[in-house]
């Protein structure tokens, strides 16, 4: 058993209370200790990279009991490209938090984050469904706290709308979860894999019902129409980090979905081709939906946030064949998709923070550094919507290739291209009005330093311990490393398509695992030496 | 007594969803009480109902199982209320200080989440508030 499999879990689990206990007052503190977390759990999910990267899969027993009966945590290829993925976006966007000043507009920030981050690797790590349910919660409360993080009425109201909305989601995955415990009486996974694998056709009924139970929890969280509906009005109200690290989030929900219907319900199990079925069209509309919205929308907070809805649509359509061309892309277009889609928030954070916070998408005139922000905004469009050279495009390119043989493969191209035009259109009319046409504007005499001292009109700042106004994001702290986080994700979209090679191959033995059940019974039940 | 207990469960689940629909945060936070009361019980009822049988195991030799009841579900039932009792004291809080920061106790946005105010608004916290109430 190695114990640095629990770490990513334990480290944030540790280090987010001592920042509450110790150094509640002290930001400079609860900065350095955040972003020390945050690194030490991105190093520990590089150790575990390498590891899963030789193809066993790991498996961790909590208190060394053996598998059906104690709570197992299990590293594969797939849960460890996961981890990384976070605490890759974690990291950078952390930094982009300290460095837009959102973290001294409300309190425990970085706890938060480091909570955040504890559900979420341990929701990517866990082999047990009731686990599973565990660090979803842990890391919905954790992002509870970030969304209305800073406060304001219409964050809280948007809040107040995540927080009912989650928690229908959540009685339904307690509802899921014990249906599939009646039939099965187990809740490790993979001894619910074996089970329903062995189970006779005609007493079922209540095992798919169960089935889809799930299918609709883990679509709540990715925002899978029609279950998305709780996705716009978070996003668009949420603060710009936070926006950006929920990019990870609704990947959770596609994690899970993969995780269950390759580990547990296989296409070749009885509940047969279900999941495809009900995935394929929903997420066609799911990407359909998205793109209108782009285009559609006046405020540039829910352009983003329809955006990753659109990005949720692509990634379901190659998600949901569930074969390992499929995976494989879908994997690809997931990990772009979570960069670019975060890099998206922070620069329409940056844009809202430079117009005095304001998101709609009106004429006002240019803002500072506006040709460095509408140039960061231009290659993050370009990574969203999908255009050579960045990954974007790689990875519709995929998708298509994996759809070719498809029975629904026109309607998938059409659908996946029309779209992406769609949403050219969208981006291309929103630049044009935040960056073009306010150049057509006199600029307000003094207006910067005017801004520099007026309070944020959505948000209400609240203080931290000093009594001194909280000025306008920008000024407030220091830009070059808003910069420079904004940068390093649009960078790592960059890094995606230059190494889409090595990286594609990586995902094809990922995918090749995933539809091998045999080896995750192999190692979670049979070799199990030394358990009690 | 299983139909009484099924039968049970439904209702309150019904009672619970009729609630969560309602447009007032008062309604919704009653009616997931509601649904997560109807889920614990439904948790509770997983592992098969037996009357007077103990979970855990006691004496040494051979173990009839029809002896005991499932002790698992009990667990989870645990797990399950001290998380919704602890979500529910949060939504609590939040529409608490959406009613406070917002002035009314709707769940849906107000109108100036969707309909693009006049620039002077925007630029005038107070002016917005008022709006808002």
């Amino acid at each position: 058993m190695n114990h640095l499999l629990i770490a990513p879990v334990l480290i944030p689990a540790i280090l987010g209370p001592l920042m509450i206990l110790w150094m509640r007052h002290d930001l400079l503190q609860q900065r350095v200790f955040g972003v020390i977390g945050s690194l030490l759990t991105l190093a520990v999910a590089v150790k575990l990279s390498a590891m899963a990267a030789g193809g066993d899969v790991y498996v961790y027993r909590l208190g060394n009991w053996s598998a059906p009966f104690g709570i197992v945590l299990m590293l594969d290829r797939l849960s460890a490209l996961m981890l990384l993925l976070t605490s890759v976006l974690a990291v950078i966007v952390q930094l982009y938090g300290i460095g837009s000043g959102w973290d001294r507009k409300g309190w425990h920030f970085h706890s938060l984050w480091l909570f955040q981050l504890m559900g979420l690797n341990g929701a990517f790590l866990t082999g047990d469904a009731f686990n599973l349910f565990v660090f979803f919660e842990v890391l919905l409360i954790a992002s509870y706290g970030l969304m209305i993080h800073g406060g304001g009425p219409m964050r809280l109201r948007a809040g107040v709308q995540y927080i009912s909305y989650n928690l229908a989601g959540s009685a339904l995955f307690l509802a899921a979860l014990g249906t599939l415990y009646a039939v099965t009486g187990t809740l490790n996974m993979a001894d619910m894999a074996e089970r329903v694998a062995q189970m006779p056709t005609e007493d079922t009924a209540l095992l798919r019902t169960g089935a889809v139970l799930l299918l609709l929890v883990f679509a709540i969280k990715a925002a899978i129409v029609p279950l998305h509906f709780w996705l716009p009005s978070t996003y668009a109200n949420a603060p710009g980090p936070v926006a950006a690290l929920f990019a990870i989030m609704s990947k959770v929900g596609v994690y899970a979905i993969i995780r269950f219907f390759t580990l547990v319900f296989p296409q070749d199990s009885v509940i047969e081709t279900i999941a495809t079925d009900l995935i394929l069209p929903a997420a066609l509309i799911t990407l359909t939906l998205g793109q209108i919205g782009v285009l559609g929308t006046r405020s540039l907070a829910r352009l983003a946030a329809f955006a990753a809805i659109a990005s949720i649509g692509t990634l379901m359509i190659s998600v949901a064949r569930f074969d390992a061309q499929g995976l494989t892309a879908g994997l690809y277009y997931m990990i772009h998709s979570t960069l670019a889609g975060a890099a998206l928030f922070l620069v329409v954070d940056l844009i809202a923070a430079r117009r005095g916070g304001d998101f709609w998408l009106r004429l006002r005139p240019a803002i500072r550094n506006t040709g460095l922000v509408s140039a960061l905004f231009f290659v993050a469009g370009i990574a969203v919507v999908g255009l050579p050279p960045l990954s974007g495009f790689l990875g519709k390119l995929m998708i298509l290739d994996a759809t070719r043989d498809d029975p629904w493969m026109a309607a998938i191209w059409a659908t996946i291209l029309i779209t992406s035009l769609i949403a050219l259109v969208g981006f291309g009319r929103a630049g044009s009005i935040l960056f073009w046409k306010s150049h057509e504007m006199d600029p307000e005499p003094g207006n910067d330093t005017d801004e520099g001292q007026r309070p944020q009109p959505g948000p209400i700042p609240t203080k931290l311990e000093t009594d001194e106004p909280i000025q306008d994001v920008d000024d407030s702290a220091a830009p070059w490393l808003s910069f420079t986080a904004t940068g390093m994700l649009l960078a790592g979209t960059v890094a995606l398509a230059l190494f889409a090679g090595p990286l594609t191959r990586y995902l094809q033995d990922t995918a090749d695992q995933l539809t091998n059940p045999q080896l995750y019974y192999e190692s979670v039940l049979r070799q199990q030496e030394g358990s009690r | 007594m299983e139909f009484l207990v099924a039968s049970a469960i439904g209702a309150t689940t019904a009672a619970g969803i009729y609630l969560i629909l309602r447009l007032r945060t008062f309604a919704v936070v009653l009616g997931m009480t509601m649904l997560t009361y109807a889920i614990n019980a439904f948790l509770f009822t997983t592992g098969r109902l037996v009357v007077n049988m103990p979970p855990i195991l006691h004496g040494h030799g051979e173990v009839n199982v029809a002896d005991y009841t499932d002790p698992l579900p009990q667990a989870l039932v645990l797990t399950a209320i001290v998380i919704s009792f602890g979500m529910t004291a949060v939504v609590v809080m939040m529409a608490l200080g959406a009613f406070i920061e917002g002035g009314d106790d709707h769940i849906n946005m107000p109108e100036n989440d969707r309909i693009m105010p006049p620039l002077k608004t925007i630029d005038d916290p107070k002016q917005t508030e008022d709006e808002t109430a």
